[in-house]
């Protein structure tokens, strides 16, 4: 039935979006921060792994294994020279600066790569798909879907089942008790934007091989990263699953009824979700 | 120590003078270049007031500057207006669109604001790709002529004995040039009156300025749709000169916001000269680093890092707080009452 | 004894305001002192200087003869000195136990102090272990406070207001913690409202007013007409 394949892929889609928002969820959990340059961050990781797969021949699949330590030490500098030390009260500097570093990462890529569209190439997995009877899925679409519930699993046990999570959560609650507890808050933040971008490089990863990307593709990421993680409530990584699925089939369905409309209909699903639940479908308790 | 004020204001009735007197003495590219920078000016100070002073971080003006544009397109093609008074109708329909927008956008807070803003504008520029009237996602242009059969265009013409193009650059040039005095002006005097202080007292702390009577979303929604209003007019405006629109164009959050951002926060958000100073180092920048596309937004985003990193206030704020000159100052005097003398018979503390 | 703590000297300010004036005070080893005063005498500001929580301007912190002002509060966690700060401040998102773990999550200084004997010091801990940190009574969170403080196993154990805000046998239930504190070789600095408390627990008691510490000795010592011309600066004259 057209409906159920719709919102299938819909709902499929709404894993990758959900792997866009993953990282985004986990740092503005833990300090509040939006980072506006996430979206090309992502794009900045897909050229990461092109770069690998054309230096090596490595298949995408290999070449992220490489990638994601990598990118994992630029969240790590990026949050210790310079996001740090804007973090703050006022949210103006955060914002102006994280604008600033999206401009100059799209500009960046711009130079080093060309505008000209880029793809990874997974193989012939690509072009396979699996029968299911009533609807039959993309084996990558349901990789990427597997993968989101998977990360958002694994996010979820750092953070309730570690000691590491236990100080993500005290620092995300009370900066000054949780020094008093000997914790860093910058090493803490380091921490949580290098294991984003870690994310992000999965992301990247199925962005990539699914369709072509160039530098700018960057910000409409990010708009979708974010209408997924403030549908889904502050602070609940779930939460960020479900936003994105939300995106993702009203993507789907608009774009079923009129391929103009795909944007769109995600834009008007977010408005229609904030103005019945501002705070999003499973906010936290204590903010 | 403040500028005295007689010398201030002949320095800038005499620079006012000259800017008004450039179409009759410069090249017309000198004034186009011009216009250019007044646009950007123009949206600098909007969003200035917005987001520096009432705190209302948009990413989203793009949005009044598409409506505004769109608007003045159809004005003349679908209505057969003077552009002129198309200006005004995007300017009318800008403010129209801010209201659901402000109503949407007024239930998130700080950066989820912004990124509320941006979706909202988004959605206008997706939403307008479907006006196939005026060439949907394509585009269209302004008939051929249009410029030189504006009102007024005519009159120059003879009188400046120029060109029709050139005549209607000059007006275009003038109204920028007039819109920019207006935003200057009237951001002046409204920051310095009541609603300013009500303004400046949300910034600090929003329940305290509740305390004392001040309503912070009427404010705020306030600044929100007038700043939509001056975006739109000047949105309307600039497309008059560019004559071609699309929704990526008229809805780009390069050209629009990206820009207008830099500007600002370089050269001071938060002051009022910041726009100005920051337009200044802005060209010059374009001019140097023309040759190398790229490059040239590297540098400019760079600057607005390295500035949020160690000069909050901007260029403005650096030389202010060398040089202790304040050209525009902000400060409140207290109201004149007459002080109500203590009874004679009360004990001294 | 030998000292394990010296501060000479201390001044603090906020912004403008002094907080602290020129303040000597020693904590011998095994020691347990406590700080008396009203509202805003400087007794927080004192324990926040010595945490690297305040800012200090003059005057020296040293422990166990090595110089530790100014030190950023984590580190000196890690020197051993743990704060039970004024108003408990548990960490809501963490659970009761989960706010005990944290307590050793930079330091668990290979002492007395374990989760089982902490949870044994207070046994709700233990029956209330999965509950929300914020979710217990004032008393109950204030064992929480102190068993999270106990758990890097500190040399030095700084309780800031303990008795502020609870009811009088919930005091005395807490206090009746402290002989076991103190057996496990525990250094102990107690500020307090509760006057008649800090005496019965402390070997030394320092009375503190407008910054200064206006009155020291030993609790047989002082009379009562002494502590309350110190406490509120009067003359008894």
């Amino acid at each position: 039935m057209m409906l159920i394949d719709t919102l299938a892929q819909g709902l499929l889609l709404g894993g990758l979006y959900a792997l866009f928002a993953a990282g985004l969820s986990l740092v503005f959990g833990i300090m509040r921060l939006v980072n506006l340059a996430h979206g090309d961050l992502i794009i900045l990781g897909a050229y990461l792994i092109l770069t690998i797969t054309t230096a090596t021949g490595l298949h995408p699949f290999v070449a992220v294994l490489l990638a994601a330590p990598l990118m994992f030490g630029l969240g790590w500098l990026l949050q210790t020279h310079l996001l740090n030390r804007v973090l703050g009260a006022d949210i103006l500097p955060p914002l102006l600066v994280t604008f600033g570093l999206s401009v100059v990462i799209q500009n960046g890529l711009l130079s080093a790569f060309t505008a000209d569209s880029q793809k990874l190439t997974a193989g012939a997995i690509e072009a396979q798909s699996v029968d299911l009877g009533v609807v039959t899925l993309g084996v990558m679409p349901l990789l990427t879907f597997a993968s989101a519930v998977a990360v958002i699993f694994l996010l979820n046990q750092l953070f309730y089942r570690t000691a590491l999570g236990r100080a993500f959560r005290a620092t995300s609650d009370d900066q000054t008790t949780a020094q008093l507890m000997g914790i860093r808050p910058q090493n803490i933040f380091a921490i949580a934007t290098g294991t984003a971008l870690v994310v992000a490089t999965i992301a990247a990863l199925y962005l990539g091989t699914r369709a072509n990307f160039d530098p700018s593709i960057g910000p409409a990421r990010l708009l979708y990263a974010f209408e997924a993680v403030i549908i889904g409530g502050l602070g609940s990584l779930w939460g960020t699953l479900a936003g994105g699925i939300v995106i993702g089939m009203a993507q789907a369905v608009g774009a079923s009824i009129n391929p103009e409309w795909q944007i769109l209909s995600g834009h008007i699903a977010f408005v229609i979700v904030l103005l019945i639940r501002p705070r999003g479908l499973f906010p936290r308790a204590n903010d | 120590m403040i500028l005295s004020r007689p010398l201030g204001l002949a320095v800038a009735f005499a620079a006012l003078a000259v800017l008004y007197a450039l179409p009759t003495i410069a090249p017309r590219a000198v004034v186009q270049d011009l216009f250019g920078i007044l646009t950007l000016l123009v949206l600098a100070m909007n969003w200035n007031l917005l987001a520096g002073f009432a705190g209302l971080v948009s990413v989203g003006q793009q949005a009044f500057v598409g409506i505004g544009a769109y608007a003045m397109f159809a004005a003349i093609i679908l209505m057969g207006l003077d552009p002129l008074v198309g200006v005004l109708i995007g300017g009318v329909a800008a403010v129209t669109f801010a209201v659901p927008m402000a109503f949407f956008a007024f239930r998130l807070n700080g950066a989820y604001f912004a990124i509320g803003t941006w979706v909202v504008a988004d959605i206008a520029r997706l939403a307008i790709s479907q006006w196939k009237a005026l060439g949907g996602g394509t585009g269209t242009s302004l008939p051929k002529g249009t410029a030189k059969e504006m009102a007024f265009v005519e009159q120059i013409k003879e009188m400046l004995d120029i060109s029709s193009a050139a005549a209607a650059d000059a007006l275009t040039y003038w109204l920028m040039l007039t819109l920019a005095v207006a935003m200057l002006v009237a951001s002046y005097i409204f920051l310095r009156s009541r609603m300013g202080l009500g303004l400046q007292a949300i910034r600090d702390n929003e329940n305290a300025a509740r305390s004392v009577g001040v309503d912070p979303v009427r404010l705020k929604a306030l600044v929100f749709l007038l700043t939509a209003f001056g975006t739109g007019l000047c949105g309307a405006l600039a497309f008059i000169q560019i004559t071609r629109v699309t929704p990526d164009a008229a809805f780009s959050v390069i050209d629009w916001t990206a820009f207008v951002i830099f500007i600002t926060v370089i050269g001071g958000i938060g002051t009022l000269p910041g726009p100005i100073v920051g337009v200044a180092v802005f060209y010059l920048l374009q001019r140097l680093l023309a040759d190398y596309g790229t490059i040239y937004l590297i540098v400019l985003g760079c600057l607005g890092i390295a500035v949020m990193l160690f000069a909050r206030r901007g260029l403005w704020g650096l030389f202010t707080d060398r040089t202790g000159i304040d050209l525009l100052p902000l400060a409140h005097r207290p109201p004149r009452h007459a002080a109500i003398q203590p009874k004679a018979s009360s004990r001294a503390a | 004894m030998s000292d394990l703590l010296t501060i000479a000297g201390l001044t603090a300010h906020y912004g403008d305001f002094q907080a602290l004036f020129d303040v000597d005070l020693t904590l011998a080893e095994g020691e347990t002192i406590a700080i008396i005063g009203a509202n805003g005498a400087g007794k927080t500001t004192l324990m926040r200087a010595i945490t690297g929580v305040a800012k200090v301007t003059a005057g020296s912190v040293t422990l166990a003869g090595d110089t530790i002002t100014r030190l950023p509060a984590p580190d000196i966690l890690l020197r051993g000195i743990a704060m039970v700060p004024e108003g408990r401040r548990l960490f809501p998102s963490l659970t009761v136990e989960e706010n005990l773990l944290i307590g050793a999550h930079a330091r668990t200084g290979n002492g007395y102090w374990t989760l089982d004997r902490v949870q044994a010091l207070f046994p709700i801990l233990k029956d209330r272990r999965l509950s929300p940190g914020t979710a217990l009574s004032g008393g109950q969170q204030q064992m929480v406070a102190i068993g999270r403080a106990l758990m890097s196993n500190p040399r030095v154990l700084l309780c800031d207001e303990l008795s502020l805000g609870l009811a009088p046998v919930v005091i005395k239930e807490i206090y009746a913690a402290f002989p076991q504190i103190k057996a496990s070789g525990t250094s102990i600095i107690v500020v307090e409202q509760d006057i008649g408390q800090a005496m019965r627990v402390a070997d030394h008691v320092h009375c503190m007013m407008e910054g200064r510490i206006t009155l020291s000795g030993r609790p047989a010592d002082l009379s009562r007409d002494a502590i309350h011309d110190a406490y509120f600066g009067v003359s008894h004259a």
